[in-house]
């Protein structure tokens, strides 16, 4: 009843093609909602809710003066992934993984990348997130991403293309691991019958990855002590850290909790002074510690860098990973992964324009109506032109920008981003969605089955980020490809 | 060992997962006491206003002189006055339910309490937070304005309810760790102390300037004591006789089995203290603690007669001041660190660093 007047319009959609029939892969799904009436959706959806309100699945919202925890709006049709595409999903990713991790040993070491000129020194050595301080510096087991969300989007003919790769503290794991539970509540005969790919190891498999990492000084047979370390309870992303804490069975501390003693971490406890080994980190490299970086910032540890530099403790992700996902270093990915590894990138990049080259930056700055303009350096949607909806102040205010600093920017033609069934108001209708999965690097590199599927719920909005609007859905690999 | 370690505790190598950050081990104590506190207020509101429902024909004076020790029992006088001009029924009432100026009013509490279960989210079970979250939400929503309204009696039930559940579920789903003990530390803490205020309300009350004691008046006073303690029922199972106040006073004080009379908190709270410490039974470690053990073997010898002889209230008294320094010797000795001087430490570190590079 509720897809009757469902229209794919002029976008690829995730559920039917475009003559209107069901993709194979969703056929159950779309049996399911056929039947479904909306007063027992609305039940179902409102038991989805209360139980994300009561159990504190809420993220916090900045600049609202009352209720600043809100729920992550879910949508309860699931977003469906066959076996066959995601295998060559997890390939791609794990390929990408693998080169960005070698690109960032080359850079804090010979930097061979840049003198066989693959890329122009200047946009490794003068971005933001680079740390010349750790220039020589080795990571244990030479791993420096350990987490990564990369976002992936698919364009009007159903290709996956990677948006961008988020190297420093991707956030999310958490939604993928309640929004499946949820679901699984919801619709368990569904679930049960369509033979979904689990996703309940993440935080096992994160647990491996950070006790592999442990500082190679405490030898193999001690287990190392491993934290969660969060900038407090008002961050916005506090559920995330103590839901992982917990899925991880190891403590949550603030920066307060630790203090550093002759390049040392430890963490005040009730007995005393307890050596700390490993920090799975959810704080920035900027605010980590006051004595090298901001020397405002309460929210670190004074000594905690050197104590890295020392090899007494690990942090994951290191320190200087956020020069790899600079947006104009994304912009060589393809290329770092032919140096790196020989291969042809199996996941394709959004085409990308630079502002700092010349004949980029003319095409830039005349077609800037056109063009989506972001930030190298921004994330969550922020610092971000999408031309064909901006204001003309909005436009000029950019190419003013873009003039003034062309090394900050790149821009890209708007992708319209694939569609997918949503409950909206009247109905189903088709929202834009994209996807994060969610890649582990230790002793092997795992790609957990699915991510986090974020939707725009506003109408032609392509905009998925929490913070404006998102919302996000359950992500099913099948075991099989329908 | 270098100038950094000066007044640090001790450094131990303990690797064993289940070592507690002294943050952590703090609000465990005070999310356990603000549940135990709520519950407490709910309790006594709930039965003074019931309590009051016989005796309608009260002046303002009489008014004032039964609500005004409650008051001072369960909050703070100043702060009333500066919101109210009248205590009575409704305005103590008020006070001590629903406004946040007060920090031990039940909403304050319970608004504390689920701060500090939020600190501690990767440490307690999901079903205690669950409880405490859906308590929050509960106080939040327009539902607890509209049960307020239609009736105060099935509020406080309801908040009651909540303490219980979380109670019940930390006692089935909460690992027998250290931080169990911290929360039965702030629970047995908290529950010796209000049933101390509340056994002393009666001395406010039976103040030798109003009349009518042994009257109607003092018995359904009397009686009200033990439903503020929720021990009524439990007082009839051991006297069967009528409600005779130094019995009343000796059972809460010495029941050894009733679990809010003082003397069986106070053991609770040693047994505690001795798994926390890991010493001998009737071994202390400081002197809080002696002086702690030394309260509970008053207990263990006191009769009623001696200490109603001595004066209740100055014994009272005296059992509440013991508790304070014990609160403070756990503050002291398991929560606290010396505080960090950012400006300090960021130099030093930054020498340091400087020393290992040269």
């Amino acid at each position: 009843m509720l897809l009757d007047h469902y229209k794919t319009e002029d976008f690829f959609d995730e559920m039917f093609t475009e003559e209107g029939g069901v993709r194979p892969h969703y056929q159950k799904i779309a049996d399911r909602f056929r039947i479904l009436d909306s007063a027992e959706h609305r039940r179902k959806q409102t038991a989805v809710d209360l139980a994300f309100m009561r159990s504190g699945v809420t993220f916090t919202v900045y600049n609202d003066d009352q209720g600043t925890e809100r729920i992550f709006p879910f949508d309860l049709v699931p977003r469906v992934i066959p076996n066959n595409e995601w295998e060559i999903m997890e390939k791609g990713l794990i390929q990408r993984i693998t080169a960005l991790n070698l690109f960032l040993h080359d850079i804090y070491h010979e930097q061979k990348i840049l003198k066989d000129r693959i890329i122009p020194p200047h946009y490794i050595l003068g971005a933001k997130h680079f740390r010349r301080e750790f220039m020589g510096f080795n990571v244990p087991k030479d791993i420096y991403i350990h987490i990564c969300g990369t976002d992936l989007i698919r364009d009007r003919q159903g290709d996956y293309l990677v948006l961008e790769d988020n190297l420093r503290c991707p956030s999310g794991a958490s939604y993928m691991l309640e929004n499946r539970a949820a679901l699984k509540r919801a619709f368990p005969d569904l679930y049960r019958s369509a033979r979904v790919q689990q996703v309940d190891s993440y935080g096992a498999e994160l647990r491996k990855v950070l006790q592999y990492v442990s500082p190679p000084s405490l030898g193999e047979t001690i287990q190392p002590n491993v934290v969660l370390l969060t900038p407090g309870v008002f961050n916005s992303a506090y559920f995330e850290h103590a839901f992982l804490a917990r899925q991880m069975g190891i403590p949550i501390v603030e920066g307060r909790d630790l203090v550093v003693r002759d390049a040392r971490v430890y963490m005040r406890t009730t007995s005393g002074l307890v050596p700390v080994d490993v920090i799975y980190r959810r704080i920035d490299d900027d605010f980590l510690d006051p004595t090298i970086f901001r020397p405002d910032s309460l929210l670190g540890v004074p000594g905690l860098v050197n104590a890295y530099r020392s090899g007494n403790v690990s942090l994951a992700n290191s320190i200087g990973t956020g020069v790899a996902d600079d947006k104009v270093v994304y912009y060589f990915v393809p290329k770092i992964i032919k140096y790196y590894l020989g291969e042809e990138p199996i996941l394709r990049n959004v085409d990308t324009f630079l502002a700092s080259e010349s004949e980029d930056r003319s095409y830039i700055l005349e077609n800037m109506e056109k063009l989506v303009v972001k930030s190298a350096n921004e994330a969550g949607g922020y610092g971000m032109l999408m031309g064909p909806w901006a204001s003309k102040k909005e436009v000029d205010s950019f190419r003013e920008q873009v003039r003034a600093n062309p090394r900050n920017f790149i821009a890209q033609h708007p992708i319209s981003l694939s569609r997918h069934p949503t409950w909206c108001e009247e109905g189903l209708e088709g929202r834009h969605v994209d996807l994060r999965p969610y890649i582990l690097y230790g002793e092997k590199i795992t790609v957990t089955p699915g991510g986090l599927t974020r939707v725009a719920l506003r109408k032609g909005s392509l905009v998925v980020n929490s913070s404006q609007g998102g919302g996000s859905k359950d992500t099913w690999v099948l075991n099989g490809d329908s | 060992m270098n100038e950094l370690f000066q007044g640090q505790k001790p450094i131990s190598t303990r690797r064993d997962h289940m070592v507690m950050l002294s943050r952590v081990a703090n609000s465990l104590y005070w999310m356990s006491r603000y549940i135990e506190r709520s519950e407490n207020v709910a309790r006594l509101l709930d039965v003074n206003l019931q309590l009051m429902l016989d005796f309608a024909d009260f002046n303002d004076q009489q008014l004032k002189e039964h609500w005004l020790p409650i008051l001072c029992s369960a909050g703070d006088e100043e702060t009333f006055f500066k919101l109210y001009e009248r205590a009575d029924s409704e305005s103590v009432t008020e006070f001590l339910t629903f406004r946040e100026e007060n920090p031990n009013s039940i909403i304050s509490c319970l608004f504390t309490a689920r701060e500090n279960a939020r600190q501690v989210r990767d440490q307690i079970s999901l079903e205690m937070f669950e409880a405490i979250n859906e308590c929050y939400l509960f106080l939040k929503s327009k539902n607890a304005q509209e049960v307020w309204k239609f009736g105060a009696h099935e509020f406080f039930e309801q908040i009651k309810k909540y303490s219980h559940l979380f109670q019940g579920l930390t006692d089935s789903t909460f690992l027998r760790t250290e931080g169990y003990e911290f929360i039965n530390l702030g629970k047995f803490l908290e529950r010796a102390d209000k049933t101390t205020r509340i056994l002393d309300l009666k001395y406010h009350i039976l103040l030798p300037s109003i009349s009518d004691v042994g009257g109607a008046v003092d018995a359904a006073q009397w009686q009200a004591i033990l439903r503020s303690a929720s021990a009524l029922e439990a007082y009839r199972r051991f006297h069967v006789e009528d409600i005779i106040p130094n019995k009343v006073a000796e059972f809460l004080i010495f029941s050894t089995t009733f679990p809010r009379s003082i003397r069986y908190c106070l053991q609770r709270l040693d047994s505690e203290l001795h798994r926390l410490s890991g010493k001998e039974r009737r071994e202390y470690r400081s002197q809080e603690e002696r002086n702690f053990g030394k309260l509970l073997s008053d207990l263990n010898f006191l009769t009623i007669q001696e200490i109603l002889n001595s004066g209740l209230h100055q014994f009272l008294q005296g059992v509440q001041k013991t508790l304070d320094q014990l609160d403070d010797h756990i503050y002291q000795e398991f929560m606290y660190h010396p505080p960090v001087d950012a400006e300090a430490e960021i130099f030093l570190q930054q020498q340091q660093m400087q020393q290992q590079q040269s």
